[in-house]
Protein backbone atom coordinates (compact mmCIF):
# COMPACT_ATOMS: atom_id res chain seq x y z
CA UNK A 1 0.00 0.00 0.00
CA UNK A 2 1.35 3.17 -1.12
CA UNK A 3 1.41 6.32 1.58
CA UNK A 4 -1.12 9.00 0.04
CA UNK A 5 -3.44 11.22 1.90
CA UNK A 6 -6.79 8.71 0.44
CA UNK A 7 -4.84 5.84 2.24
CA UNK A 8 -5.00 7.61 5.47
CA UNK A 9 -8.38 8.58 5.00
CA UNK A 10 -9.58 4.96 4.20
CA UNK A 11 -7.36 3.91 7.35
CA UNK A 12 -9.83 6.39 9.51
CA UNK A 13 -12.59 4.92 7.93
CA UNK A 14 -11.55 1.45 9.21
CA UNK A 15 -11.27 2.44 12.73
CA UNK A 16 -14.61 4.25 12.65
CA UNK A 17 -15.99 0.51 12.84
CA UNK A 18 -14.11 -0.40 15.70
CA UNK A 19 -16.76 0.47 18.79
CA UNK A 20 -15.65 1.75 22.22
CA UNK A 21 -16.36 -1.80 24.37
CA UNK A 22 -18.19 0.17 27.14
CA UNK A 23 -20.37 2.50 24.60
CA UNK A 24 -21.12 -0.26 21.99
CA UNK A 25 -22.79 2.27 19.54
CA UNK A 26 -19.68 4.92 20.02
CA UNK A 27 -17.04 4.68 17.10
CA UNK A 28 -13.42 5.25 18.61
CA UNK A 29 -12.84 7.80 16.43
CA UNK A 30 -16.11 10.03 17.66
CA UNK A 31 -15.12 9.30 21.19
CA UNK A 32 -12.30 11.62 20.10
CA UNK A 33 -9.45 8.94 21.57
CA UNK A 34 -7.60 8.38 18.30
CA UNK A 35 -5.08 11.37 17.90
CA UNK A 36 -3.55 10.69 14.63
CA UNK A 37 -2.63 7.95 12.45
CA UNK A 38 0.48 7.69 10.31
CA UNK A 39 0.93 5.99 7.31
CA UNK A 40 4.76 5.49 5.96
CA UNK A 41 6.13 2.27 3.61
CA UNK A 42 3.86 -0.49 4.82
CA UNK A 43 4.03 0.26 8.72
CA UNK A 44 0.96 2.42 10.26
CA UNK A 45 1.06 3.90 13.30
CA UNK A 46 -2.10 4.89 15.65
CA UNK A 47 -1.72 7.10 18.69
CA UNK A 48 -4.66 6.65 20.94
CA UNK A 49 -5.07 8.81 24.13
CA UNK A 50 -6.97 7.19 27.41
CA UNK A 51 -10.23 9.21 28.73
CA UNK A 52 -8.99 8.47 32.27
CA UNK A 53 -5.70 7.03 33.01
CA UNK A 54 -7.38 4.10 34.63
CA UNK A 55 -9.89 3.54 31.76
CA UNK A 56 -9.89 -0.61 31.58
CA UNK A 57 -11.09 -0.48 27.92
CA UNK A 58 -7.97 0.53 26.23
CA UNK A 59 -5.89 -2.69 26.01
CA UNK A 60 -9.14 -4.13 24.37
CA UNK A 61 -9.32 -1.30 21.98
CA UNK A 62 -5.50 -1.40 21.21
CA UNK A 63 -6.08 -5.13 20.45
CA UNK A 64 -9.00 -4.19 18.56
CA UNK A 65 -7.23 -2.03 16.28
CA UNK A 66 -4.80 -4.39 15.78
CA UNK A 67 -7.23 -7.24 14.64
CA UNK A 68 -9.01 -4.74 12.79
CA UNK A 69 -5.97 -3.47 10.49
CA UNK A 70 -4.54 -6.68 10.13
CA UNK A 71 -7.69 -8.19 8.77
CA UNK A 72 -7.47 -4.85 6.43
CA UNK A 73 -4.04 -6.29 5.01
CA UNK A 74 -1.87 -4.24 7.20
CA UNK A 75 1.37 -6.18 8.16
CA UNK A 76 3.18 -3.60 10.84
CA UNK A 77 1.00 -2.13 13.11
CA UNK A 78 2.08 0.16 15.84
CA UNK A 79 0.06 1.27 18.80
CA UNK A 80 1.45 4.78 20.73
CA UNK A 81 -0.36 5.98 23.80
CA UNK A 82 -0.04 9.70 24.11
CA UNK A 83 -1.71 11.49 27.69
CA UNK A 84 -0.46 15.23 26.58
CA UNK A 85 -2.81 17.00 25.50
CA UNK A 86 -5.08 15.47 28.14
CA UNK A 87 -8.27 13.64 25.76
CA UNK A 88 -11.25 16.27 26.41
CA UNK A 89 -14.98 15.72 26.04
CA UNK A 90 -15.02 18.57 23.34
CA UNK A 91 -12.70 15.70 21.29
CA UNK A 92 -16.06 14.00 20.98
CA UNK A 93 -17.76 14.55 17.32
CA UNK A 94 -21.41 15.56 17.09
CA UNK A 95 -22.61 12.53 15.51
CA UNK A 96 -20.87 10.80 18.65
CA UNK A 97 -22.81 12.82 20.68
CA UNK A 98 -26.43 12.13 18.94
CA UNK A 99 -25.53 8.45 18.91
CA UNK A 100 -24.79 8.44 22.62
CA UNK A 101 -27.79 10.05 23.24
CA UNK A 102 -29.86 7.56 21.03
CA UNK A 103 -28.38 5.12 23.21
CA UNK A 104 -29.83 6.05 26.50
CA UNK A 105 -26.97 8.07 27.24
CA UNK A 106 -26.99 11.66 27.79
CA UNK A 107 -23.65 13.43 26.27
CA UNK A 108 -21.67 16.37 27.72
CA UNK A 109 -23.16 19.75 27.48
CA UNK A 110 -21.35 21.67 24.84
CA UNK A 111 -19.97 24.12 27.70
CA UNK A 112 -18.78 23.01 30.65
CA UNK A 113 -20.76 24.12 33.60
CA UNK A 114 -19.83 22.72 37.01
CA UNK A 115 -16.00 21.22 36.13
CA UNK A 116 -14.75 23.21 38.86
CA UNK A 117 -13.83 23.03 42.80
CA UNK A 118 -16.84 24.68 44.12
CA UNK A 119 -18.25 22.86 46.95
CA UNK A 120 -21.90 21.87 46.70
CA UNK A 121 -22.53 23.65 43.30
CA UNK A 122 -25.54 23.22 41.84
CA UNK A 123 -26.41 20.28 39.46
CA UNK A 124 -25.20 21.02 35.85
CA UNK A 125 -28.72 21.03 34.02
CA UNK A 126 -28.43 18.04 32.06
CA UNK A 127 -31.00 17.20 29.52
CA UNK A 128 -32.65 13.53 30.23
CA UNK A 129 -32.45 11.26 26.73
CA UNK A 130 -35.47 9.41 27.21
CA UNK A 131 -37.91 12.27 27.04
CA UNK A 132 -35.83 15.36 26.50
CA UNK A 133 -37.32 16.97 29.54
CA UNK A 134 -34.68 18.98 31.71
CA UNK A 135 -36.18 18.23 34.73
CA UNK A 136 -33.55 16.15 36.15
CA UNK A 137 -31.31 15.93 38.91
CA UNK A 138 -27.81 14.06 40.01
CA UNK A 139 -27.98 11.45 42.25
CA UNK A 140 -23.86 10.60 42.05
CA UNK A 141 -20.87 12.54 40.24
CA UNK A 142 -19.34 8.63 39.53
CA UNK A 143 -21.44 6.43 37.31
CA UNK A 144 -20.97 2.97 35.93
CA UNK A 145 -17.70 4.46 34.33
CA UNK A 146 -14.86 6.82 35.27
CA UNK A 147 -16.18 8.86 32.26
CA UNK A 148 -20.04 8.95 33.23
CA UNK A 149 -22.14 10.73 36.46
CA UNK A 150 -25.69 9.23 37.26
CA UNK A 151 -28.95 11.17 36.72
CA UNK A 152 -32.61 10.35 37.13
CA UNK A 153 -35.33 11.90 35.35
CA UNK A 154 -37.93 14.04 37.52
CA UNK A 155 -40.33 13.69 34.81
CA UNK A 156 -40.58 10.78 33.32
CA UNK A 157 -38.60 8.80 36.62
CA UNK A 158 -36.10 7.23 34.47
CA UNK A 159 -32.16 6.88 36.15
CA UNK A 160 -29.72 7.70 33.07
CA UNK A 161 -25.81 8.24 32.73
CA UNK A 162 -24.22 11.27 31.83
CA UNK A 163 -21.18 11.42 30.36
CA UNK A 164 -19.62 13.89 31.96
CA UNK A 165 -18.03 17.14 30.47
CA UNK A 166 -14.43 16.22 31.58
CA UNK B 1 18.77 9.63 36.89
CA UNK B 2 18.19 7.68 39.81
CA UNK B 3 16.66 9.93 41.63
CA UNK B 4 14.07 10.78 38.93
CA UNK B 5 13.32 6.82 38.94
CA UNK B 6 12.98 7.16 42.89
CA UNK B 7 10.98 10.14 42.68
CA UNK B 8 8.67 8.07 39.97
CA UNK B 9 8.20 5.32 42.09
CA UNK B 10 7.13 7.41 45.11
CA UNK B 11 4.52 9.08 43.25
CA UNK B 12 3.45 5.87 41.68
CA UNK B 13 3.59 4.04 45.11
CA UNK B 14 1.31 6.96 46.54
CA UNK B 15 -1.20 6.20 43.84
CA UNK B 16 -1.08 2.52 44.24
CA UNK B 17 -1.04 1.90 48.02
CA UNK B 18 -4.22 4.23 48.06
CA UNK B 19 -5.76 2.90 45.18
CA UNK B 20 -5.45 -0.40 47.10
CA UNK B 21 -6.93 1.27 50.38
CA UNK B 22 -9.79 2.02 48.86
CA UNK B 23 -10.97 -0.76 47.04
CA UNK B 24 -11.20 -2.76 49.64
CA UNK B 25 -14.66 -0.76 49.79
CA UNK B 26 -15.40 -2.23 46.84
CA UNK B 27 -19.13 -4.04 47.48
CA UNK B 28 -19.13 -2.43 51.43
CA UNK B 29 -19.64 1.25 50.41
CA UNK B 30 -22.50 2.76 52.91
CA UNK B 31 -24.38 3.12 49.86
CA UNK B 32 -24.56 2.19 46.56
CA UNK B 33 -23.89 5.40 44.72
CA UNK B 34 -20.87 6.29 47.13
CA UNK B 35 -19.44 2.09 47.22
CA UNK B 36 -19.00 3.36 43.14
CA UNK B 37 -17.78 6.63 44.04
CA UNK B 38 -15.20 4.85 46.12
CA UNK B 39 -14.05 2.57 43.76
CA UNK B 40 -13.65 5.09 40.57
CA UNK B 41 -11.38 6.71 42.39
CA UNK B 42 -9.90 3.80 43.50
CA UNK B 43 -9.25 3.10 39.39
CA UNK B 44 -8.15 6.49 38.88
CA UNK B 45 -5.50 6.20 41.30
CA UNK B 46 -3.98 2.61 39.97
CA UNK B 47 -4.17 4.32 36.58
CA UNK B 48 -1.62 6.92 37.71
CA UNK B 49 0.09 4.56 39.34
CA UNK B 50 0.50 2.34 36.02
CA UNK B 51 1.54 5.40 33.94
CA UNK B 52 3.78 6.17 36.73
CA UNK B 53 5.23 2.88 36.69
CA UNK B 54 5.49 2.29 32.98
CA UNK B 55 7.78 5.75 33.15
CA UNK B 56 9.81 4.41 35.76
CA UNK B 57 10.61 0.70 34.02
CA UNK B 58 11.71 2.81 31.03
CA UNK B 59 13.74 4.59 32.89
CA UNK B 60 15.38 1.72 34.59
CA UNK B 61 15.58 -0.78 31.35
CA UNK B 62 16.42 -4.38 32.11
CA UNK B 63 13.74 -6.31 32.46
CA UNK B 64 11.96 -3.98 34.36
CA UNK B 65 8.25 -3.55 33.68
CA UNK B 66 5.18 -1.53 35.65
CA UNK B 67 4.04 -5.02 37.02
CA UNK B 68 7.61 -6.17 38.79
CA UNK B 69 7.68 -2.65 40.14
CA UNK B 70 4.01 -3.23 41.53
CA UNK B 71 4.37 -6.95 42.37
CA UNK B 72 7.96 -7.57 43.15
CA UNK B 73 9.35 -5.24 45.55
CA UNK B 74 9.37 -5.66 48.74
CA UNK B 75 8.39 -3.13 51.62
CA UNK B 76 11.55 -1.41 52.30
CA UNK B 77 11.81 -0.65 48.66
CA UNK B 78 8.26 1.17 48.27
CA UNK B 79 8.57 4.77 49.13
CA UNK B 80 4.91 6.22 49.56
CA UNK B 81 4.15 8.56 52.16
CA UNK B 82 2.77 6.58 55.28
CA UNK B 83 -0.69 9.09 55.28
CA UNK B 84 -1.77 6.91 52.06
CA UNK B 85 -1.29 3.26 54.08
CA UNK B 86 -3.01 3.59 56.74
CA UNK B 87 -5.99 1.34 57.16
CA UNK B 88 -9.48 2.23 55.98
CA UNK B 89 -11.34 2.10 59.60
CA UNK B 90 -14.74 3.64 59.45
CA UNK B 91 -16.24 5.46 56.64
CA UNK B 92 -14.83 8.70 58.06
CA UNK B 93 -11.51 7.94 58.48
CA UNK B 94 -10.96 6.80 54.46
CA UNK B 95 -13.03 10.28 53.61
CA UNK B 96 -10.66 11.87 55.97
CA UNK B 97 -7.44 10.26 53.96
CA UNK B 98 -8.55 10.67 50.83
CA UNK B 99 -9.77 14.62 51.49
CA UNK B 100 -5.97 15.48 52.85
CA UNK B 101 -4.35 13.20 50.17
CA UNK B 102 -6.28 14.43 47.05
CA UNK B 103 -5.71 18.20 48.10
CA UNK B 104 -1.97 17.84 48.37
CA UNK B 105 -2.34 15.67 45.05
CA UNK B 106 -4.07 18.44 43.64
CA UNK B 107 -1.80 20.95 44.67
CA UNK B 108 1.31 18.51 43.31
CA UNK B 109 0.32 18.00 39.93
CA UNK B 110 -0.87 21.05 39.39
CA UNK B 111 3.05 22.17 40.07
CA UNK B 112 4.31 19.44 38.34
CA UNK B 113 2.15 19.99 35.56
CA UNK B 114 4.90 22.61 34.20
CA UNK B 115 7.90 20.69 35.45
CA UNK B 116 10.70 19.86 32.90
CA UNK B 117 10.38 16.22 32.02
CA UNK B 118 7.92 16.62 29.89
CA UNK B 119 6.85 12.72 30.80
CA UNK B 120 5.90 13.35 34.07
CA UNK B 121 4.26 16.98 33.89
CA UNK B 122 2.25 15.15 31.27
CA UNK B 123 1.28 12.50 33.74
CA UNK B 124 0.41 15.35 36.20
CA UNK B 125 -1.62 16.89 33.75
CA UNK B 126 -3.93 14.36 32.91
CA UNK B 127 -4.36 13.08 36.26
CA UNK B 128 -5.16 16.57 37.85
CA UNK B 129 -8.80 16.12 36.06
CA UNK B 130 -9.20 13.26 37.82
CA UNK B 131 -7.87 14.39 40.78
CA UNK B 132 -9.83 17.72 40.79
CA UNK B 133 -13.36 15.10 41.02
CA UNK B 134 -11.61 13.26 43.96
CA UNK B 135 -11.02 16.69 45.95
CA UNK B 136 -14.58 18.34 45.29
CA UNK B 137 -16.28 14.87 46.22
CA UNK B 138 -14.22 14.40 49.42
CA UNK B 139 -14.58 18.03 50.77
CA UNK B 140 -18.05 17.45 50.68
CA UNK B 141 -18.15 14.79 52.49
CA UNK B 142 -15.79 16.12 55.30
CA UNK B 143 -18.28 18.79 55.71
CA UNK B 144 -20.98 16.54 55.73
CA UNK B 145 -19.80 14.22 58.18
CA UNK B 146 -18.12 17.27 60.66
CA UNK B 147 -21.33 19.32 60.02
CA UNK B 148 -23.54 16.19 60.44
CA UNK B 149 -24.77 14.75 63.30
CA UNK B 150 -23.56 14.35 66.78
CA UNK B 151 -22.18 10.63 65.83
CA UNK B 152 -20.56 11.93 62.34
CA UNK B 153 -19.13 14.51 63.70
CA UNK B 154 -17.31 12.53 66.47
CA UNK B 155 -16.05 9.64 64.36
CA UNK B 156 -14.73 12.58 61.50
CA UNK B 157 -12.96 14.58 64.67
CA UNK B 158 -11.35 10.96 65.88
CA UNK B 159 -10.04 10.18 62.36
CA UNK B 160 -8.84 13.73 62.35
CA UNK B 161 -6.78 12.73 65.49
CA UNK B 162 -5.70 9.47 64.12
CA UNK B 163 -4.10 11.13 60.78
CA UNK B 164 -3.37 14.89 61.15
CA UNK B 165 0.45 13.51 62.39
CA UNK B 166 0.98 11.62 59.32
CA UNK B 167 0.52 14.99 57.05
CA UNK B 168 3.97 16.61 57.80
CA UNK B 169 5.56 13.87 56.31
CA UNK B 170 4.00 15.57 52.88
CA UNK B 171 6.05 18.63 52.93
CA UNK B 172 9.73 17.34 54.05
CA UNK B 173 11.35 16.85 51.08
CA UNK B 174 13.21 13.62 50.33
CA UNK B 175 16.89 13.03 49.03
CA UNK B 176 15.12 12.39 46.06
CA UNK B 177 13.32 15.45 45.76
CA UNK B 178 15.94 17.53 46.52
CA UNK B 179 18.14 16.32 43.97
CA UNK B 180 15.46 17.16 41.40
CA UNK B 181 14.44 20.87 42.93
CA UNK B 182 10.77 19.57 43.52
CA UNK B 183 9.90 22.07 46.54
CA UNK B 184 7.71 19.96 48.18
CA UNK B 185 7.31 22.59 51.33
CA UNK B 186 6.29 25.54 49.13
CA UNK B 187 3.06 23.77 48.54
CA UNK B 188 1.97 23.31 51.77
CA UNK B 189 0.71 27.13 52.41
CA UNK B 190 -2.06 26.45 49.21
CA UNK B 191 -2.45 22.79 51.20
CA UNK B 192 -3.62 24.54 54.64
CA UNK B 193 -5.70 27.16 52.97
CA UNK B 194 -7.73 24.57 51.45
CA UNK B 195 -7.81 22.28 54.73
CA UNK B 196 -8.55 25.43 56.88
CA UNK B 197 -11.41 26.38 54.39
CA UNK B 198 -13.49 23.16 54.77
CA UNK B 199 -12.25 22.34 58.18
CA UNK B 200 -14.24 25.48 59.13
CA UNK B 201 -17.33 24.73 57.22
CA UNK B 202 -17.01 21.22 58.72
CA UNK B 203 -16.75 22.54 61.90
CA UNK B 204 -13.56 20.71 62.62
CA UNK B 205 -10.23 22.29 64.29
CA UNK B 206 -6.77 21.99 62.57
CA UNK B 207 -5.09 20.46 65.15
CA UNK B 208 -1.77 22.36 66.97
CA UNK B 209 1.65 21.31 67.43
CA UNK B 210 1.28 17.77 67.09
CA UNK B 211 4.55 15.25 66.29
CA UNK B 212 4.46 14.56 63.09
CA UNK B 213 5.68 11.14 61.83
CA UNK B 214 7.96 10.78 59.04
CA UNK B 215 9.79 8.00 57.16
CA UNK B 216 7.03 6.37 54.80
CA UNK B 217 9.27 8.81 51.87
CA UNK B 218 12.42 6.71 52.23
CA UNK B 219 11.11 3.26 52.67
CA UNK B 220 10.33 3.07 56.69
CA UNK B 221 6.96 2.55 56.92
CA UNK B 222 4.71 2.14 59.42
CA UNK B 223 3.23 -1.95 60.30
CA UNK B 224 0.11 -1.79 57.87
CA UNK B 225 2.31 -1.50 54.99
CA UNK B 226 3.64 -5.48 54.81
CA UNK B 227 0.44 -6.90 55.31
CA UNK B 228 -1.15 -4.52 52.58
CA UNK B 229 1.44 -5.99 50.19
CA UNK B 230 1.41 -9.60 51.21
CA UNK B 231 -2.19 -9.30 49.73
CA UNK B 232 -1.35 -7.04 46.78
CA UNK B 233 1.36 -9.46 46.37
CA UNK B 234 0.02 -12.73 46.54
CA UNK B 235 -1.09 -13.99 43.50
CA UNK B 236 2.48 -13.23 42.00
CA UNK B 237 4.96 -14.65 44.33
CA UNK B 238 2.18 -17.42 44.57
CA UNK B 239 2.82 -18.21 41.07
CA UNK B 240 5.30 -15.89 39.36
CA UNK B 241 3.78 -14.90 36.38
CA UNK B 242 0.70 -15.54 36.03
CA UNK B 243 -1.66 -13.58 33.59
CA UNK B 244 -5.29 -13.07 33.74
Amino acid sequence: MNSTTTDIKTIWSYLEAIKDPEIPVLSIVDLGIVRDILFCKDEVEVIITPTYTGCPAMDMIAASIRAELAAKGFSTIKITHSISPAWTTDWMSEKGKQQLKEYGIAPPNPTQQVCNNALFAPDEAVQCPHCESWLTHRISEFGSTACKALYQCDKCREPFDYFKCH
Amino acid sequence: MSSKINYTLHLADNALILGQRNSAWCGHGPVLEQDIAITNISLDLIGQARSLYQYAAELTGGGTTEDSLAYLRTEREFSNCLLVEQPNGDWAQTLLRQFLFSSYQFYLYQYLQCYSDTRIAAIAEKSLKEVSYHLRWSSEWVIRLGDGTEESHRRIASALDELWRYTGELFLPAGYEKDLAIDVAALEYDWSKKIKNVFAEANLTVPGNVFMQTGGKSGMHSEYLGHLLTELQYMQRTFPGCEW
